[in-house]
């Protein structure tokens, strides 16, 4: 029975040509030293394995249609077996995507392992982040919850910024001049046909390269890269110490996808994917959008740039970006690669990694956004107030005041908090204040009568939080 | 360097040559003829004709003088399975007896939908904290101009509003 079964196989590879296949890759050799270091790409790929197979099954779950969408993720979400499970993976598994591939970006800029033969590997690198990028915010749109509708509409008032054709651009990702019955099953053509046939692409052509290229030693200071020997050097390097691909690399990139892979479920089981909001409706507008949190920074970014410059930046800031890392591997493509020897390149990564997680951490609190439900104040608010402070405090609630300060541990935080404000302007300021607004802030002078203006004042010199 | 093998003849090559640039040819015909669907499915939304209409949001008498009030309406949207998702809002706001003006709800800054804070006459962006006046104009945050309006009439004492695509800020706005 056992020399049956094998015969059947030996015949399959004899016709088949499956080891012929395979033995290339598997024996083929890369360096000894490239350890623990080296798995951050092989766990982004295990990401999108992952993404394939959640995606494909809500796919047989999802209705991708404006008109039931939403009711159809209610059905994923609470009715389906494991429905909410597997979208959780999903949206784990794409958190995990982005993540990873961001170390593995960083990884190989830091150890400068774009330089010379390895160019295309990294600018293929670049157009698979673009993508990766598209994937995940045409994902949450998807839900197709209120955050997903103003997703597409922030989406295309983006592009609306691009000179000349940014209004087409625009309203051809809408599919119209509106949100319509088009809109979604654009946005989900894009999200499971052409992107991911993109990425396919991109991603066999980014392993083939690193096959035919070779996987780049880790760098030694003082061992510059010299375009005219090193194709020659790494050969031979290889034949002396080299070790097979498999099993002595891939070992490694099997124990962390494995890890990768459990802490994902863990997320995805424990956590679960984000809330749905309310049901997609233009005519709500009580509602508060918000991207997920690869955007978040982007979001940030969008409310704190100065207001005169900012149209140009939502265009030339990507443009000029992108373009940079395109140009990285032509900018440099010899000498050092270790970043003992590369200050410049390890302060611009930390810099641009603190950029973004400032933004992320400033985005994620929004202290720009208005409070609209923050929790009004009550007459106690001042000990013992007086019918005139009463109503002053009426009208701080009233006319929005509080959605922007606060006053003792109530209400936004956009402008400054005004629980002692009485120690900072006096009765005259505080009514120029008011009355004429500031750069970020309204002028009250045309919707507040002489005594409204005197009450709210009485208040905010009376307000002491004791 | 030349590719020909030895003992081939001039005419071989040349016909070889033919048949490279032929398949190449072919190829390039037929990748433009699977695209030419491709393109036309994805542009087909984008250039179909669209009239925009005017509809009834409501007797004159619904709007009080001075008052702001939202109004919903359904866009000029050409798929019947739009369904619900095809509603847009306004506000309306009527500035004396015979005047009125309308109002998106898209902020000027990214789109987000506005809300009208009665008392204090503004209107507040939630997502990047941009504020309008109760005419329209910018008042505070990051938006690059006023909102947007839509035209407006009266008709036998209807007001009716024009439908129009979402507005889109350019970067000269």
């Amino acid at each position: 029975m056992r020399s049956y079964l094998k015969n059947i196989l030996k015949w399959m590879d004899d016709r088949g040509g499956f080891s012929e296949l395979l033995k290339p890759l598997t024996t083929h050799l890369v360096p000894p030293d490239a350890t623990w270091n080296y798995v951050w790409g092989s766990a982004t790929l295990f990401c999108l394995v992952l993404q394939v197979v959640t995606g494909i099954s809500l796919g047989f779950l999802y209705q991708p249609s404006a008109d039931v969408a939403y009711e159809s993720l209610q059905y994923i979400e609470n009715d389906a077996f494991l429905g909410s499970f597997i979208r959780g993976l999903h949206n784990w598994g794409a958190s995990g995507m982005v993540f990873l591939m961001g170390i593995h970006m960083v990884r190989v800029y830091l150890n400068a392992a774009y330089k010379y033969p390895r160019e295309m590997s990294w600018i293929t690198g670049v157009i698979l982040m673009a993508i990766t990028i598209i994937m995940a915010f045409t994902g949450q749109l998807l839900r197709w919850d209120n955050n997903g509708v103003w997703s597409a509409v922030v989406a295309a008032e983006q592009m609306g910024r691009i000179p000349f054709i940014g209004k087409s651009i625009s309203y051809f990702l809408l599919g119209g001049d509106t949100i319509g019955g088009e809109t979604l099953n654009r946005f989900f053509s894009m999200h499971v046909f052409l992107f991911p046939a993109l990425i396919f692409l991109m991603v066999t052509y980014h392993l083939y390269l690193v096959f035919r290229n070779g996987i780049s030693e880790p760098p030694k200071a003082g061992r510059p890269v010299n375009p005219k020997t090193y194709r020659k050097w790494y050969e031979e390097m290889l034949q002396k110490k080299g070790v097979p691909f498999f099993p002595d690399a891939l070992w490694r990139d099997a124990i962390f996808s494995a890890l990768v892979l459990v802490v994902l479920l863990v997320l995805a089981f424990f956590v679960g994917a984000p809330a749905l909001t309310t049901a997609p409706d233009m005519t709500n507008v009580n509602v508060d959008p918000k991207p997920d949190w690869y955007f978040t920074w982007i979001f940030a970014l969008f409310a704190l740039m100065p207001r005169e410059i900012e149209s140009y930046v939502m265009f030339f800031g990507p443009v000029i970006g992108i373009g940079l890392l395109f140009a990285l591997p032509f900018l440099s493509n010899k000498g050092e690669r270790s970043p003992l020897k590369r200050p410049w390149a390890v302060a611009g990564t930390l810099f641009i990694v603190l950029s973004i997680s400032s933004l992320w951490y400033i985005g994620s609190i929004a202290p720009w956004s208005p409070r609209f439900d923050a929790e009004p104040l009550t007459k106690y608010t001042v000990p013992k107030a007086s019918s005139q402070v009463e109503r002053g405090i009426q009208l701080f609630n009233d006319e929005g005041c509080i959605y922007c300060h606060q006053i003792g541990e109530q209400g936004g935080i956009r402008g400054p908090n005004l629980t002692n404000v009485q120690n900072r302007l006096n009765k005259d300021q505080l009514i120029i204040r008011i009355v004429n607004g500031a750069e970020n802030m309204p002028a009250y002078g045309g919707s507040l009568t002489k005594e409204e203006l005197a009450d709210i004042v009485e208040f905010l010199l009376q307000n002491q939080k004791k | 360097m030349c590719d020909c093998e030895e003992g081939q003849d001039k005419d071989t090559i040349k016909r070889r040559n033919f048949l490279t640039k032929l398949t190449s040819g072919i190829g390039m015909v037929i990748g433009a003829i699977l695209a030419f669907p491709l393109i036309t499915a994805m542009l087909d939304p984008v250039t179909r004709k669209k009239k925009q209409v005017w509809r009834r949001v409501g007797s004159m008498n619904d709007f009080k003088l001075g008052e702001t009030k939202m109004v919903t309406f359904k866009s000029a949207s050409p798929y019947t399975w739009s369904k619900k998702i095809a509603n847009s809002a306004a506000y309306v706001r009527r500035e004396s007896s015979n005047d009125f003006v309308a109002f998106s709800v898209n902020c000027a800054h990214l789109g987000c939908p506005v809300r009208w804070v009665e008392k204090s006459e503004l209107f507040l962006c939630p997502c990047h904290g941009g504020v309008y006046y109760k005419d329209g104009s910018r008042a505070a945050g990051p938006p690059p101009r006023g909102l947007y309006r839509y035209p407006l009439r009266v008709k036998d004492e209807v007001l009716e509003i024009e439908t129009q695509a979402i507005p889109i800020t350019t970067m000269d706005a």
